[in-house]
């Protein structure tokens, strides 16, 4: 198994209270695979993507867990061994295609960096940088630009083309696409299936569930900083259990169909003072009292390989 | 872009013109106003026979309609003549002492404005680094208290600790009188005793440079803290932080690019200081007994020396003005985001 992560949790300790942005997650990645992680803002998918590369934010802090990547807890490793690790076997890209360059400094340098900080020397660094560019449909020029000369998606580009620098078993991907039209959207989707073929592990963050479904072999959902359903894209679309990734699947506007999108009611709930039992349980049209509002279900496998936190799954067949 | 920014120097070079024009204007009128002349000021009573106070006056060019003496000394001005002094000693040139005086007030403010930039960025990267911690707290009380510190009073305090009570340091003038080998050419001692290689002188000048720009360092330094503190929370939040650290790079680089980017409103807020930085030499170099342009204006002012006022106020302005310029050019070299 490529990554482990087993029984995570990460608090935030604002100035309001401690926030669960996450609890106990566990879920394990393949060699090779694409999994996608679905959910509303603040769900605590983005979250638990930092945990995994351990950079949590401040004030955020892991108080839980362990992050075992090729066996080896990335959350008790010296600071030196996880950063040989980090940009050479997994790294990761972000959200906003804006901000995730440094604005002081051209593509090129950032791009060699990369490479040369570990250990690859210059010369070479260059000439991979300009074959990394062009990797990814960019002219090899664009090495001499600022990142405000490029747009949104070629600068994302350039992200993922630092993130291939050499080839790595994983590569987190936190809503890359969200801050860019459909088009160039697809475009990032090829690339990164690109790189999957190449054997890089996808990981791949997004609140679009119809996103995640086109590419990913598995899809992990997450509700108020808990995993509630994991499974293949089949199990998921085809067969959900959990009634909140029925509810997202039914929530995806159909263009062919008339009628209005069926959204979720209620809001997700606050994480300093998360419900009890179930969290989905105050909007959740199944929702048992004296059960799912006192006790918290498990997080079990139903089927091979479909895993669901709910004391009745897929109760609506019935 | 070469010849872009040529000509944002030239445009932002003239702007200094009207600046100074304005400013003459203001000390001028300031001057004519506050009670007393230069003649009345040396001589220091007002019993003095008419007939000699009109000859006196008719010397000094005070008998001239105001309008007059205010083109003629900007006219003199224009052709970079900063007129005589009006009073004790009378007919000397301004530009004489004011060539003496204003290396003494660069050297001051040189080390003073290094210390302050130096002691922002440590303790604002501190506050940065621990946030909300109670070592954030204690950089934010830093800040406050030290910005507003008095001069005269901090300077005092650290003569009296450092120089009175455990003699480590010099508390008045620029170099031991009883060094008799150094001689000044530029009039910036420290590069002048470098030069003739005496190093006992520069032993000297550089203790007696100690006191005065912590002083003055210091209390510029709180307005860095602020702004370095939150500039460097808010660039170290940013993803290209996160992404650093995602591909490896160490974090000792991490946090040099998010101090370059961090520094950016700093270059800014230099620029701004630096004539708070020329103010606030005046109080120190009179605390400290320096012989600069804050003490030479201090002096004048007591003579109501209107053209020894005048001409400093000129050359301060025209120093605030370069070097605001010279900030300017500095922005837009290190940001390439500025358009010129």
């Amino acid at each position: 198994m490529l990554l482990e992560v087993k029984n995570l949790s990460v608090y935030y300790y604002t100035l309001s209270g401690v926030v669960k942005g996450a609890e106990g997650i566990s879920f394990s990645v393949r060699e090779g695979e694409w999994i996608t992680f679905v959910g509303e803002s603040g769900s605590g998918k983005s979250t638990v993507a930092h945990a995994v590369m351990n950079l949590v934010p401040s004030p955020g802090r892991i108080v839980s867990g362990e992050v075992l990547f090729n066996g080896r807890n990335l959350l008790k490793l010296p600071g030196e061994e996880l950063r040989k690790i980090r940009g050479k076997e997994m790294t990761m890209i972000f959200q906003d295609p804006m901000t995730s360059l440094d604005p002081l400094r051209t593509v090129g340098d950032q791009m060699v960096e990369a490479m040369t900080v570990h250990g690859v020397d210059e010369a070479e660094a260059k000439r991979k940088a300009k074959e990394l560019l062009e990797g990814v449909n960019l002219p090899g020029d664009r090495f001499n630009y600022y990142p405000h000369q490029l747009s949104g998606g070629q600068r994302q580009r350039v992200s993922i083309a630092i993130a291939m620098a050499f080839r790595p078993k994983l590569l987190i991907a936190d809503e890359p696409t969200t801050a860019l039209d459909v088009i160039v959207q697809d475009s990032i989707m090829d690339i990164l299936n690109g790189m999957k073929e190449e054997g890089t592990s996808i990981y791949f963050v997004t609140h679009d569930i119809s996103l995640a479904v086109e590419r990913s072999d598995r899809i992990a959902v997450m509700y108020a900083g808990k995993l509630v359903e994991v499974g293949t894209v089949d199990q998921i679309v085809e067969n959900p259990l959990h009634p909140y990734t029925k509810a997202l699947i039914e929530a995806v506007p159909d263009l062919w169909k008339e009628g209005k999108v069926r959204a979720i009611p209620g809001y997700p709930p606050d994480l300093r003072s998360p419900p009890s039992g179930c969290r989905f349980h105050p909007r959740c049209p199944y929702a048992k009292a004296g059960l799912c509002d006192t006790e918290e279900p498990d997080f079990r496998e139903v089927e091979r390989g479909h895993f669901v936190a709910c004391h009745f799954p897929g109760v609506w067949r019935k | 872009m070469a010849r872009g920014l040529g000509k944002y120097i030239v445009i932002r070079g003239l702007m200094i013109i009207p600046m100074i024009l304005i400013l003459y204007t203001i000390v001028f009128f300031f001057l004519r106003i506050l009670p007393g002349n230069p003649i009345l000021a040396v001589v220091g009573t007002k019993n003095i026979p008419p007939e000699q106070l009109k000859h006196l006056e008719h010397l000094a060019g005070l008998d001239k309609p105001l309008y007059l003496q205010y083109f003629d000394y900007l006219w003199k001005m224009l052709h970079g003549n900063l007129g005589v002094t009006l009073a004790s000693p009378m007919g000397k040139p301004v530009s004489s002492y004011i060539a003496l005086r204003l290396p003494a007030t660069v050297e001051l403010t040189i080390f003073a404005f290094t210390v302050s930039v130096l002691l922002g960025i440590a303790t604002g990267v501190l506050g940065a680094v621990k946030k909300g911690t109670s070592v954030d707290t204690g950089m934010r009380v830093y800040s406050i208290v030290a910005y507003t510190l008095f001069i005269p009073w901090f300077g005092m305090m650290l003569q009296y600790l450092f120089g009175v009570k455990l003699h480590w340091l010099p508390t008045s003038g620029r170099i031991n009188p009883t060094i008799t080998s150094f001689h000044s050419i530029t009039g910036l001692y420290v590069i002048d005793a470098i030069i003739e290689r005496n190093w006992a002188a520069l032993g000297s000048i550089l203790k007696h440079l100690v006191l005065p720009s912590i002083t003055l360092g210091t209390v510029l330094s709180g307005a860095y803290t602020r702004l370095v503190r939150n500039n460097m929370v808010d660039v170290l939040s940013q993803d290209f932080i996160r992404a650093y650290r995602a591909r490896g790079v160490p974090e000792r680089k991490v946090l040099w690019y998010a101090l370059k980017n961090a520094f950016i409103p700093v270059v800014t807020l230099m620029g701004l200081q630096f004539a708070i930085l020329l103010g606030g030499a005046v109080l120190t170099e009179t605390t400290f007994n320096w012989p600069g342009m804050g003490t030479f204006i201090m002096d004048r002012i007591n003579y109501r020396d209107y053209n020894s006022i005048e001409g400093a106020v000129i050359v301060f302005a025209l120093f605030v003005g370069l070097i605001s310029l010279t900030v300017d050019v500095i922005y837009a070299l290190l940001d390439p985001r500025v358009e010129y």
